[in-house]
């Protein structure tokens, strides 16, 4: 054998030395890392140098960032908050129900159930087109206006019901997404198997429908949970309103300042887990 | 008496008409390729003698009852005309014994319990016994287009229909595809495929259909069409493909 180095040779290297096209990568990364760390270093040593240099900085530091507020209220928003997770959960599978069930409307294609479709059509239509917080003053102070006995006339109720109303069209929209990004050759297949229409959907579509769109209807679930904030407006004290209890009980904003960190550490988890879910799907389908 | 019968069949779609009058004749046990360049209307044709297609018109006749009468409901004929489609169509979020059994349960309101033995038994005379709990994702192109053949078989159909079944294959998968058709033929399926497996084609047919832009131009046995095309067209395409 000759002892002529094999450098060259890509098919005579050992996988342990990396190729000359690895050493090229690896340090076209690090660089570009190392410029990132230091561009990141200094936009946030600018921030803190500068920000505190602005006149009203004093102002705004007490106004917003208590300490002393801030350990006074936690514990309260903390609780009221766990009304906000009770209104998404059980919120959450009435929507995932109802937006499931009008995406099947707009879908039937038989004639006799054409009001089926045009109620499912109006619904999305009507429903997307309207602001929440209107709907939520709509129902939720009209329906107790109707004079039901307690508990029926409770805001808690009717505004759930308002979220439900509205996030269920957009569920609905999702699912119908969904459900048209089914290959037609899926449902060829099942109806050459002599597999009836409510069969294929059920069976062959909608498994593989709802499964893409996982995603997509996670990140309206992450915006229902903001939302539910907006139930405030007509009167269930969940922490958007706590907050606003406390900064007029101290006279400072630090609660709506707790209130916030408080939903981040709910919603960017979730945010992150929906973007993964997302990638994955992503890299599957490529 | 022809186990299925096609007189005049047009279809089109749009302003294409892409079968312009197709007289066809199967006879029970028969096997009758179709052949013909991309857009001829073979695969056209498949989908509407199943009915996956309404025609235009003409008259599908199976076992001389009408199939192709407007507004008959299509699911009962299907279930006696099954079809393998070039990308195999497998349903990818069930295991390949699930996709297997989906239909007979559904449609013949048989249990798994009753369908397993007989499903294992088709799994293995195919060459896939070890395969049965596989998704369709973790299996080959030839194994799933094997899958989907045990598929369409499981209804117990009178009459299979493959529409291009070895084209989306690696050429070194085609031939355990190949192997399960004259395995059927052995066992007397009455069959139509569209091919363009001229080799197996000749080897195996009964009849073999040229199609010319949505006609059969010309028909006969293998030996007789190969060796001595009448028709010009019919020559140049033989002679691009041989």
């Amino acid at each position: 054998m000759s002892e002529t180095p094999l450098r060259n040779n890509p098919v005579e290297h050992p996988a342990s030395t990396p190729t000359r096209r690895e050493v090229y990568e690896a340090g076209v990364r690090r660089r570009s890392n190392r410029i990132a760390l230091i561009s990141t270093v200094s936009v946030l040593l600018a921030i803190v140098v500068l920000v505190p240099l602005a006149p009203g900085w004093e102002a705004v530091q007490r106004a917003f960032f208590n300490g002393r507020v801030f350990a006074a209220t936690f514990p309260g928003l903390l609780e009221a908050f766990f009304l906000n997770v009770m209104i998404f959960a059980w919120s959450a599978p009435l929507i995932a129900i109802s937006g499931l069930a009008i995406a099947l409307c707009r879908d039937t294609r038989a004639p006799a159930l054409f009001p089926l479709r045009l109620f499912g059509i109006a619904y999305t239509d009507i429903f997307r087109g309207l602001p929440v917080v209107l709907v939520i003053y709509i129902v939720g102070f009209g329906i107790p206006g109707l004079g039901l006995p307690r508990p029926w006339n409770s805001p808690y109720i009717w505004g759930t019901l308002a979220l439900v109303l509205v996030y269920s069209a957009y569920v609905a929209e999702v699912i119908r997404s969904g459900i048209d990004s089914i290959h037609q050759s899926q449902r060829s297949a099942a109806a050459s198997l002599g597999l009836s229409d409510q069969d294929t959907m059920r069976f062959v579509v909608l498994p593989q429908a709802i499964r893409n769109v996982v995603p997509a209807n996670m990140n309206l679930f992450i915006a229902l949970q903001k939302d539910v904030a907006l139930l405030s407006f007509i009167g269930p004290v969940e922490i958007f309103r706590q907050a606003g209890v406390y900064k007029s009980l101290y006279a400072n904003f630090t609660p709506y300042v707790g209130a916030a960190l408080i939903f981040l550490a709910l919603t960017i988890p979730a945010t992150r887990y929906a973007d993964y879910l997302m990638n994955k799907q992503n890299r599957a389908r490529s | 008496m022809a186990k299925l019968s096609l007189r005049r069949v047009r279809k089109r779609f749009g302003e294409h008409e892409v079968c312009k009058g197709i007289d066809l004749d199967v006879a029970e046990g028969e096997m009758v390729c179709l052949i013909g360049a991309s857009g001829s209307g073979k695969s056209t044709l498949l989908r509407c003698m199943n009915l996956l297609e309404p025609i235009d018109d003409g008259v599908i006749w199976l076992d001389g009852t009408d199939i192709s009468e407007p507004g008959l409901d299509p699911q009962p004929v299907r279930q006696q005309i099954g079809i393998v489609f070039q990308s195999y169509n497998l349903f990818p979020h069930m295991t390949a014994a699930e996709n297997v059994m989906l239909a007979p349960r559904r449609v013949r309101r048989l249990s798994r319990e009753e369908l397993r033995p007989r499903v294992a038994k088709l799994f293995s005379r195919f060459g896939l016994g070890d395969r049965m709990e596989h998704y369709p994702d973790q299996l080959s192109g030839g194994q799933q287009q094997r899958v989907a053949i045990i598929r369409a078989l499981a209804m117990e159909p009178q009459i299979m229909l493959f529409d291009e079944i070895t084209s989306a294959l690696d050429p070194e998968l085609v031939g355990e595809v190949l192997d399960v058709l004259r395995d059927l033929r052995k066992q007397g399926m009455t069959m139509v495929l569209a091919t363009h497996e001229m080799g197996f084609a000749r080897e195996l047919a009964d009849k073999i259909c040229f199609l010319d832009a949505g006609r059969i131009l010309e028909q006969g046995p293998p030996d007789v069409l190969f060796a001595s095309p009448r028709e010009p067209r019919t020559k140049a395409f033989l002679s691009r493909v041989l």
